[in-house]
């Protein structure tokens, strides 16, 4: 049976890979190369590498960066930051990413999704939603969390997958960072609305959490960063965790 | 990553010098179809694998192409190298998402080389929406459990398919590639 996926996600930015809270606050935890070795040791079920100031600083990927990333790297490598338009999907796939991850781009030019899916596949194009709470309610956020947009994130997720979106990454931004848990509330309510996998993000602090995401919110897949930057926890741990809760996972 | 330096061929001249072929794919079969017909690589493998001159395997999408029709993007003929459609994944009452996304165990009997040093029930990664259903059992190799059962590794002689990434599939994937250079 389709096992779910424990997914470390990798924030990168100036040369550094980060880690912030709430999007913000952000501190540089280790070297990059170092992640990604121990990362691949650990098995990981899949990697997404993320270059978060690519959006707001308006730089390209770093195409040199993602080939040597994905040489190490024998288990799907996602990639994304400042993707904006098809021919830096060529180049980000063709440097040797297996899919992209869009965010900012895909909402400011809604043809974005549709035109990586006609062309790449749906398979390749993660669509990222950040989101945070407004007196109207979630709201989802771009430009790394600091633009909010009027746009109901379930509204979007729809969006998105009506324009061929392979998978949904959905990240909470008050709760990024702090290890406090996800916000399922939020990641069931996108799992119920579309039919395409979806990827819990934003407050993972326990295997606890990830076993949440998995059943009160529903979600295939689970990404987090923090948990594995500042304790001691590991993919592996969190899927023996979650196997011996009787949840199908690669081990 | 298994050990031998592959040479990308974007049209057909040279096929012939090669032992080993792989046939990736990733979009949709039509337009591969119309593609391969188009720069003549259709014929050139299929007669490659008439007189025996190759072993090839195909992945994800490649794997689809050997079949005799899909039913993909408004429907198309494929290479009729392994007799089979291919059609798409239909949920179950489970409700499957599609496409079918992440590692999923494939069960075989440990019989074809193939898949030697590979347990059965092993995780490959999987990305699609279609499957192929094979005619006949003997080319089935391997089943993988997702809307029902389908088949996750076919061959019939020196054809091969995988339905499921073995280049990102970790060291089991590698395995597969590692076994296939091999024959």
């Amino acid at each position: 049976m389709l096992k779910v996926r424990v997914i470390p996600t990798i924030l990168y930015r100036d040369s550094g890979v980060v880690k912030g809270r709430s999007f913000d606050s952000w501190r540089r935890v280790s070297s990059l190369i170092e992640t990604i070795r121990v990362y691949t040791l650990r098995e990981v079920d899949e990697l997404v590498f993320l270059d978060i100031a690519a959006t707001p600083k308006r730089h390209f990927p770093d195409l040199e960066l993602i080939s040597e990333i994905s040489d190490s790297c024998i288990v799907p490598l996602s990639v994304g930051g400042g993707i904006k338009d098809v021919d830096m999907v060529r180049d980000v796939l063709k440097a040797g990413a297996d899919k992209v991850v869009v965010n900012s781009a895909a909402y400011e030019r809604p043809k974005l999704i549709s035109e990586i899916s006609d062309l790449f596949g749906s398979q390749c194009v993660i669509a990222s939603i950040d989101v945070c709470e407004t007196k109207n309610g979630y709201r989802a956020a771009i430009e790394c969390g600091t633009v909010v947009t009027e746009t109901n994130p379930v509204e979007l997720a729809l969006r998105y997958e009506r324009d061929g979106a392979g998978e949904i990454i959905i990240t909470s931004i008050p709760r990024d960072g702090t290890m406090q848990g996800y916000d399922t509330g939020l990641i069931r309510q996108v799992s119920d609305a579309v039919s395409i996998p979806v990827i819990a993000s934003g407050g993972a602090g326990e295997y606890e959490h990830m076993y949440e995401a998995l059943t009160e919110g529903k979600a295939n897949a689970v990404a987090s960063a923090a948990m594995y930057h500042f304790t001691d926890q590991t993919p592996r741990g969190a899927k023996l965790f979650l196997r011996d809760k009787g949840i199908p996972v690669r081990l | 990553m298994a050990g031998c330096e592959p040479r990308i061929l974007d049209q057909p001249d040279g096929l012939e010098d090669f032992s080993h072929v792989i046939l990736p794919g990733v979009g949709a079969l039509p337009k591969a179809m119309e593609t391969l017909n188009n720069l003549g690589f259709s014929d050139k493998l299929k007669g490659l694998v008439a007189d025996e001159r190759i072993i090839l395997l195909g992945v994800c999408l490649g794997m689809q192409l050997l079949a005799n029709e899909s039913e993909e993007a408004g429907g198309a003929e494929g290479l009729g190298l392994i007799p089979g459609k291919v059609s798409y994944l239909k949920p179950t009452e489970q409700n499957e998402p599609i496409p079918h996304v992440g590692w999923n165990g494939a069960d075989h009997d440990g019989g074809h080389e193939l898949l030697n040093g590979v347990p059965s029930g092993n995780d490959f990664y999987f990305v699609h929406s279609l499957s192929f259903q094979a005619e006949e059992a003997a080319d089935v190799i391997a089943t993988t459990n997702y809307c029902g059962e389908f088949v996750s590794v076919v061959g019939r002689g020196a054809v091969m398919g995988a339905q499921f990434h073995p280049e990102l599939s970790s060291r089991h994937g590698i395995q597969i590639l590692r076994n296939f250079l091999a024959m």
